[in-house]
């Protein structure tokens, strides 16, 4: 049974539309991302969640309730704002316990409740610091702990990890992460950071233009991603352009004349197809020895990867290879390429 | 940043020198034991500083513009928070129109503002009136205070007043517990630099103002233009004082430079 | 975010457009019309209707000469200004923190002292014993007279009207990306050509909208001309007061009152819409 519904929700501004008829469901105690390139639509969607935002068509349904119309300040939802939003001239003690006190919450049970709040965040000997004196992670955790102390129903993560530098991201991740499974609240976020969706997520629903394009679990998204827009857009993919063929041994794709053998395809023989191929799934061989040959036209090293753009004859391919203790490849040098047939994904 | 050469800094201690130039002057010959506008050398004397305080004309004009400026300032922020908040927080057709009207007693001269309500005054026979005074200097003061709460209003996070409504508050509850509290800084400073100006005018008060409710400044061009004694410096000098008095508390609360230049 | 309400934004402007309509349109409407009112001598404002009041101005040499008085004090005004307070903002700019802070603080502070004591201020100092009345004496020149001349005036307008330029010429200078003029200098550019080239261009808004403000304000000065230009040198401001308070006569001040404003209004909109475009057209709307 869904907890949050959305049924045909869409958004116009004037005669352009900013959602299109979109259409989700929430599972209580789920982690749902929604994924999109700015513009797609995802944070109006959420403002429409919020309240923020009218909802041109469709509705809403919260716990079997319909909040399609109802005041951002009656639908009892907890919202963690990009910039934080935290109350400048409030401490955080006060901050947090802002929520309770809208609820009338008796000053001891307050104090409570903020003081389990900020304890969850590790921000306990914070509590009479203002925002000013906090860093930019410190003060996402009070938001999220502003956020989650008054036990909403659900969760808004507004790109909540968008304004922190790279290393802190990482650890903001795993830590959001940890706090939502403890406290069990049904959350949604969004965000445009394709791999911050994909660490945390339970489901991640891709967003184009105002509308669902793929909605699947990270790794099932990952692995088999609907179009050649969520392939580049959801990690790398080397995309390249051929024509179907029908073989003895089973569909192929036919790129500059060489042909790749792919895995079932409903697409027709002769039509035109892209092969989508992630770089990780891409192994280096002995020349010759591999499906196809390339030279190596530059190489990058990451820390634990190296990753190769190496040139052959169906096209510029990138190719991660872990940083093991073979010896890496040089510029210049030549080398086979492989894979299984089922790592191929073909894409209209 | 490149250094600025002696010839440079030479300038800029006769551009000082020159802004002070006048104020320092008042100042010391306020001290003056004579009788005659001199600058004191050997003696220093508070006479003249007692004699003010004994004239009751300048004591009464005090008190009128000390009054006339507090209730100017206090009415103009009352107005102004409502008109800004408005500016700021809503798209709506004759948004700018109604900023520039706002604004517009800063371009349309003293002169011209003292003279219309002269008239506007003595059709409804308003001269004399204390209230209808206080009015008028709300109007010229009003763009000071809308200015600076307009920038405040649109610097502040607008997402902190959302937060609040997500948590539960009311409108009002936002505005008081939320709002009004961030934009604090734009409303004192405009509450003094209303104060200061009210406290200051003069032109549009010459016309505007009668025997009963002159003002300070006007009271002293008046005298400035019938007699000249060291009374006339030593009131200056007390205005100068409490000028510089206001200048403090504005540069602790807000930052002058920031009030007199605008947020950069 | 809100939501666009139509209603909200007026209930909450109400007041303050309720103020402004009556003190402020209202009364400039009833001046406008009294402009017109006949006017006599024995019997005051009259019923009827008249462009005398406007003939007299314009026809009238008395008039032309105040109108032609003020004009050029309120052009040398704004050009001494100019001179003196762009490079003043200049050296501000480049100026360490604590000093320019201090320095930009004293010459704007005096904008918050009224007019009146400024303007008694430099009468003591130009007066027969003000300091430069004694320098000159000291070097034996003879009494210099200042006060009660347009030099005076001058002197004064352009003590409060500085400031005014100062500000906006400052914050042109403050939107300058620091960068540039190191950058111009590391493409061999002399410190003068950076200056004229790069600098100026930029600061050119500011030191419009400063000069427009500071012209406007010296034209409809007066206390200052009131007290230092003595009885004999009118401006456009004093002779609307002896019209007003002296000589009764309403409707020519009014007359006198319009015609500033409205020169004021026609210099700022047409000098502001022919440069700014230029400027804002190779700036992007600065």
């Amino acid at each position: 049974m869904s907890f949050l519904t959305l049924t045909d929700v869409s958004k116009f501004y004037g005669a352009s539309c900013v959602v299109d008829k979109m259409n989700l469901s929430v599972e209580k105690g789920e982690f749902v991302t929604l994924l999109g390139p700015s513009g797609c639509g995802k944070t109006t969607t959420l403002q429409m969640i919020a309240g923020f935002a009218d909802v041109t068509d469709g509705s809403i349904t919260l716990d079997g309730k319909d909040i399609t119309h109802t005041k951002p300040n009656t639908r009892g939802l907890g919202i963690v704002f990009q910039s934080y939003a935290l109350f400048p001239h409030m401490t955080v003690e006060e901050n947090v316990s802002f929520g309770l006190e809208m609820r009338k919450v008796s000053k001891p049970t307050r104090a409570r409740q903020v003081a389990d709040a900020l304890a969850l965040v590790h921000l306990e000997d914070y509590a009479n610091r203002y925002p000013r004196e906090l860093s930019g992670g410190q003060r996402q955790r009070v938001a999220l702990a502003r956020a989650l102390v008054i036990e909403p129903p659900v969760l808004l993560l507004d790109e909540p990890l968008s304004n922190l530098d790279a290393k802190l991201r990482e650890e903001m991740q795993f830590e959001l992460r940890h706090i939502q499974r403890s406290v069990g609240t049904t959350t949604i976020m969004v965000t445009h950071d394709q791999s911050e969706a994909m660490s945390i997520s339970d489901r991640v629903v891709v967003m184009q233009s105002g509308k669902i394009t793929q909605i699947d679990q990270p790794y099932t998204l990952y692995e088999n991603p609907q179009t050649r827009f969520i392939s580049a857009f959801v990690g790398k993919a080397n995309l390249l352009q051929g024509e179907m063929v029908r073989q003895d041994t089973g569909s192929s794709i036919r790129i500059h004349g060489i042909s790749f053998l792919c895995g079932e395809t409903p697409l027709q023989a002769g039509s035109q197809a892209f092969l989508s191929l992630r770089p990780e799934k891409i192994h280096l061989a002995p020349l010759n020895e591999g499906l196809i040959n390339g030279r190596v036209a530059a190489r990058f090293f990451l820390g634990s990867q190296w990753l190769y753009q190496i040139e052959t004859k169906a096209g510029m391919l990138q190719v991660v290879s872990s940083n093991s203790d073979t010896a890496p490849l040089q510029e210049h040098q030549e080398t086979g390429l492989t894979w299984s047939s089922e790592s191929l994904r073909i894409l209209p | 940043m490149n250094k600025n050469g002696p010839l440079a800094l030479l300038f800029n201690g006769l551009v000082i020198s020159f802004m002070l130039a006048p104020l320092v002057v008042v100042c010391l010959v306020a001290f003056t034991p004579g009788n005659t506008l001199t600058i004191p050398s050997t003696e220093f004397s508070l006479r003249w500083f007692a004699a003010v305080f004994k004239h009751s004309d300048f004591v009464t004009a005090f008190w009128n513009s000390l009054w006339l400026a507090i209730a100017a300032a206090s009415l103009s922020t009352a107005i102004a928070i409502p008109a800004g908040l408005a500016i700021t927080r809503f798209q709506f057709t004759g948004r700018d129109a109604l900023n520039g009207l706002f604004l517009s007693p800063l371009i349309v001269p003293h002169l011209v503002l003292g003279v219309a309500l002269l008239r506007l005054f003595s059709l409804i026979g308003a001269t004399g009136s204390f209230g209808w005074l206080i009015l008028a200097h709300t109007l010229i003061v009003t763009p000071y205070v809308l200015r600076l709460i307009v920038a405040a209003s649109s610097g502040m996070d607008r997402h902190c007043e959302d937060a609040a409504l997500s948590l539960g508050a009311s409108r009002a509850t936002v505005f008081w517990r939320v709002t009004l509290p961030m934009i604090l800084p734009g409303v004192t400073g405009g509450w003094l630099l209303a104060f200061i100006n009210s406290f200051d005018e003069v032109t549009m008060s010459i016309f505007v103002t009668s025997p009963v409710t002159v003002t300070l400044p006007v009271r002293m061009y008046m005298y400035a233009t019938e007699s000249v004694d060291p009374l006339m410096a030593a009131v200056s000098a007390l205005m100068v004082a409490l000028t510089a008095g206001v200048m403090l508390i504005l540069d602790r609360l807000y930052g002058l430079d920031k009030i007199l230049v605008g947020e950069k | 975010m809100s939501q666009t309400q139509s209603k909200a934004p007026w209930l909450l402007s109400a007041p303050a457009i309720a103020l402004f309509v009556a003190l402020l349109l209202a009364p400039m409407l009833m001046t406008a019309v009294l402009s017109f009112n006949v006017f006599d001598y024995n019997t005051g404002i009259k019923n009827a209707y008249t462009l005398d009041h406007y003939i007299a101005v314009f026809t009238d040499d008395y008039y032309y000469e105040v109108f032609w008085r003020t004009f050029w004090i309120a052009a040398v005004t704004t050009g001494i200004c100019l001179l003196v307070g762009a490079p003043e903002a200049y050296i501000l700019s480049r100026m360490k923190t604590p000093w320019r802070s201090i320095f930009l603080l004293i010459v704007l502070a005096p904008l918050l002292v009224s007019v009146v004591v400024r303007a008694f201020g430099w009468s003591l100092l130009l007066g027969p014993r003000g300091i430069f009345n004694q320098i000159s004496l000291a070097l034996d020149l003879g009494n210099i007279k200042i006060l009660y001349t347009e030099w005076a005036v001058i002197i004064a307008l352009v003590h409060v009207m500085l400031p005014f330029m100062i500000i906006p010429i400052w914050t042109s200078l403050q939107k300058l990306d620091p960068g540039v003029e190191n950058a111009a200098l590391s493409l061999a550019a002399s410190p003068f050509a950076t200056l004229r080239r790069v600098v100026f261009p930029q600061v050119v808004p500011g030191i419009l909208s400063g000069s427009l403000i500071v012209f406007g304000l010296s034209a409809s000065a007066f206390a200052i001309p009131g007290l230092l230009g003595g009885r004999r040198l009118k401006m456009v401001a004093t002779v609307v007061y002896d019209e007003y308070l002296h000589e009764l006569n309403w409707p020519l001040g009014a007359t006198l009152a319009l015609i500033l404003l409205v020169a004021n209004l026609v210099v700022m909109l047409s000098y502001n819409k022919i440069l700014e475009r230029k400027y804002q057209k190779s700036m992007g709307l600065a």
